[in-house]
């Protein structure tokens, strides 16, 4: 699914770099990755997603090599094929909970919002147990219902790839193996694949591989 | 574009005190020039109009525009007096006809404007309701003052004394109302309307009272010779004019010389207007005759380069609040940088968030314009009140 070579990447203006040298996830694959801050995780996940490019190297996501598409085709590569959770849910507090979830279809012309994306919209967001919260405004929920919000919003495109940065760091242990669980269970009826970043080493054991970051990394700064 | 409207729109409705701060500040700085336009412009057709409609005016040497605006609107400055010579003058010259005016007193802040029965059918004044002035102590009103002091025919209307603390001052009198007169859309809506010898009795000209050759209370009586009774100040004046007193009114002396505001002459053809004019223009004598149209125009002028100096104004408020409004925007845009980030990570692209932004933006200045369009039609049915009562005074 994802295939990385000869990845070298830095933030002009800083002395940070990332390098990898390879790195392959078959599909389907549940992958952590771990490290120390400022290692370059979240730098991984947004050249994966297309929001950085580097002509350094090669970032294959499926067949499409994603440093080398064109602007506009890597925001539709990415709204198409790529779910986001963030680790700070990013949700927009103007919009209630259903609007959250519809709003990559009304961003973007790529997708059609239709009968039939609304009626998923409910099933997951019923799959998530918010579905009597759909009216609500993020102000008004848990931290948990934000991030089954975010979760919502990242599958409701029936990506083939997530990728989760910290999706569960600002969640109390009970809600994170909750989260955790209702992740994984979408993924695996979706039959995407999973790259989460994370920090907490007790949920390591629930993916099917780790990728320990801190390997590599080369130089040092703060822009990871 | 719908979905971008959408979204636009729940931003709107979730910022609601901001959004609603910048359709007040957008839709005053439309609403106020074009209000302004329009006030000045129904201000110069009733100036206009009216102006054009009367031919000449004679009242006392002074300021003209003070003339023609209470002869004409029955403004609040009041212009030196004139006596009834003036009409009579005008009158003997056999060149116009003379309607005099005296606008002086009020009742409950309206101007009562003493004339004769020729105003009426100069003006083409018609009677809605009721009748015409018959007998003194009547009142004819104007639709707008009927409808503003709650009045209708067989109702009674008190004049209001010019100063509460001057007990030697004029003394209320109570009209009766005895007709409404159809709106004109002209100060003569605003008017009561009097015949000139009841206006002389609010003065104190004419007055009614008790009989004194047959009173029993000689305390009322002052003086007592031959041929005429002197009375003491204890002697009670009318304050009504009734069928029944009606007979004990009476104006002492030379009523020649009574007081007038000014004299409306309506020359019989244009060259009677030319020949009186320069009768007046030439004499160097004591009143002044005026052209009401190039009074107005001179005015008008004025009040035009007034307008121009607003409009400036206007113009650089609203350009400072244009620059607020953007400010306000670029404020917004930098607060709101996170979520244009996350969209941007959704998949979304920087035109995307222009057109957002520009939806928003849209939504703001159509609000505004809609808001503006039902204001200035909210103004429209009182705009000639309003003119009457911020423009012409």
């Amino acid at each position: 699914m994802i295939r990385i070579e000869s990845l070298h990447f830095h933030y002009p203006g800083t002395d940070f770099q990332l390098a990898i040298p390879r790195l392959s996830v078959a599909a389907g694959e549940k992958v952590a990755v771990v490290g120390p801050s400022g290692s370059g995780k979240t730098t991984l996940l947004n050249l994966i997603g297309g929001i950085l490019t580097t002509g350094d190297g090669e970032v294959q996501v499926g067949e499409v090599r994603v440093n080398a598409l064109p602007d506009a085709d890597r925001r539709n590569f990415r709204i198409s094929t790529i779910g986001f959770v963030f680790q700070d849910f990013e949700l927009l507090d103007y919009l209630t909970v259903w609007d959250n979830i519809l709003h990559p279809y009304r961003i973007t012309g790529a997708l059609t919002l239709n009968g039939e994306v609304r009626d998923r919209a409910h099933g997951l967001a019923e799959q998530m147990g918010i579905a009597d919260k759909l009216r609500r405004r993020p102000g008004h929920l848990s931290q948990g219902e934000k991030q089954r919000t975010a979760i919502c919003r990242a599958l409701l495109t029936r990506p083939a790839l997530i990728l989760a940065d910290e999706a569960t760091g600002n969640l109390d242990p009970d809600n994170k193996i909750r989260i955790l669980d209702l992740l994984f269970r979408s993924v695996d009826e979706h039959g995407a694949t999973l790259l989460a970043v994370t920090h907490d080493h007790g949920l390591l054991q629930r993916f099917s591989r780790v990728v320990d970051f801190s390997a590599f990394r080369s130089g040092a700064g703060d822009a990871a | 574009m719908t979905d971008s409207l959408y979204v636009a729109w729940q931003y709107i409705r979730y910022n609601k005190v901001k959004t609603a701060t910048l359709v007040a500040c957008i839709t005053l700085i439309g609403f106020l020039p074009l209000v302004l336009e329009r006030l000045l412009h129904e201000s110069e057709r009733q100036l206009a109009s009216r102006a054009a409609t009367t031919p000449l005016v004679v009242g006392a040497k002074g300021s003209a525009l003070d003339l023609v605006m209470s002869t004409l609107y029955f403004g609040d400055e009041m212009p030196e007096r004139i006596t009834m010579k003036a009409a009579r003058q005008v009158t003997d010259s056999d060149l116009a006809v003379a309607i005099p005016l005296y606008v002086r007193f009020k009742a409950r802040d309206l101007p009562i404007v003493g004339t004769t029965l020729d105003y009426f059918d100069f003006r083409g004044l018609q009677v809605a309701r009721g009748r015409q002035l018959a007998i003194l102590g009547e009142c004819v009103l104007g639709a707008t003052a009927a409808n503003r002091l709650g009045l209708d025919v067989g109702d009674s209307l008190v004049s209001s004394p010019e100063n509460l603390f001057d007990l030697a001052g004029v003394y209320p009198l109570k009209m009766q109302v005895v007709g409404i007169l159809l709106r004109t859309h002209t100060s003569d809506d605003l008017a009561v309307f009097v015949d000139i010898k009841t206006a002389w009795v609010i003065e104190g000209l004419g007055h009614g009272h008790e009989d004194l050759t047959r009173t029993r209370d000689q305390s009322v009586i002052l003086k007592r010779t031959e041929g005429n009774v002197a009375a003491t100040a204890k002697l009670m004046h009318f304050q009504e004019i009734t069928a029944e007193n009606m007979d004990s009114f009476h104006f002492h002396g030379d009523t020649t010389v009574y007081p007038a505001t000014a004299v409306i002459a309506v020359p019989h053809d244009a060259k009677s207007g030319t020949i009186l004019r320069g009768r007046y223009l030439g004499s160097g004598g004591e009143y002044l005759i005026v052209v009401p149209e190039e009074v107005i125009d001179s005015l008008l002028q004025n009040i035009f380069r007034i307008k121009n100096v607003i409009e400036a104004v206007i113009l650089i408020v609203g350009f400072a609040t244009v620059l607020a409004i953007v400010l306000v925007f670029s404020l917004s845009l930098r607060l709101r940088q996170r979520e244009i980030e996350t969209i941007f990570k959704l998949g979304c692209s920087r035109l995307t968030t222009v057109r957002l932004l520009s939806a928003e933006i849209g939504i703001i200045l159509v609000g505004s314009g809609v808001l503006c369009m039902a204001l200035l039609g909210a103004v429209a049915p009182f705009e000639n009140e309003l003119v009457r009562s911020l423009i012409i005074r």
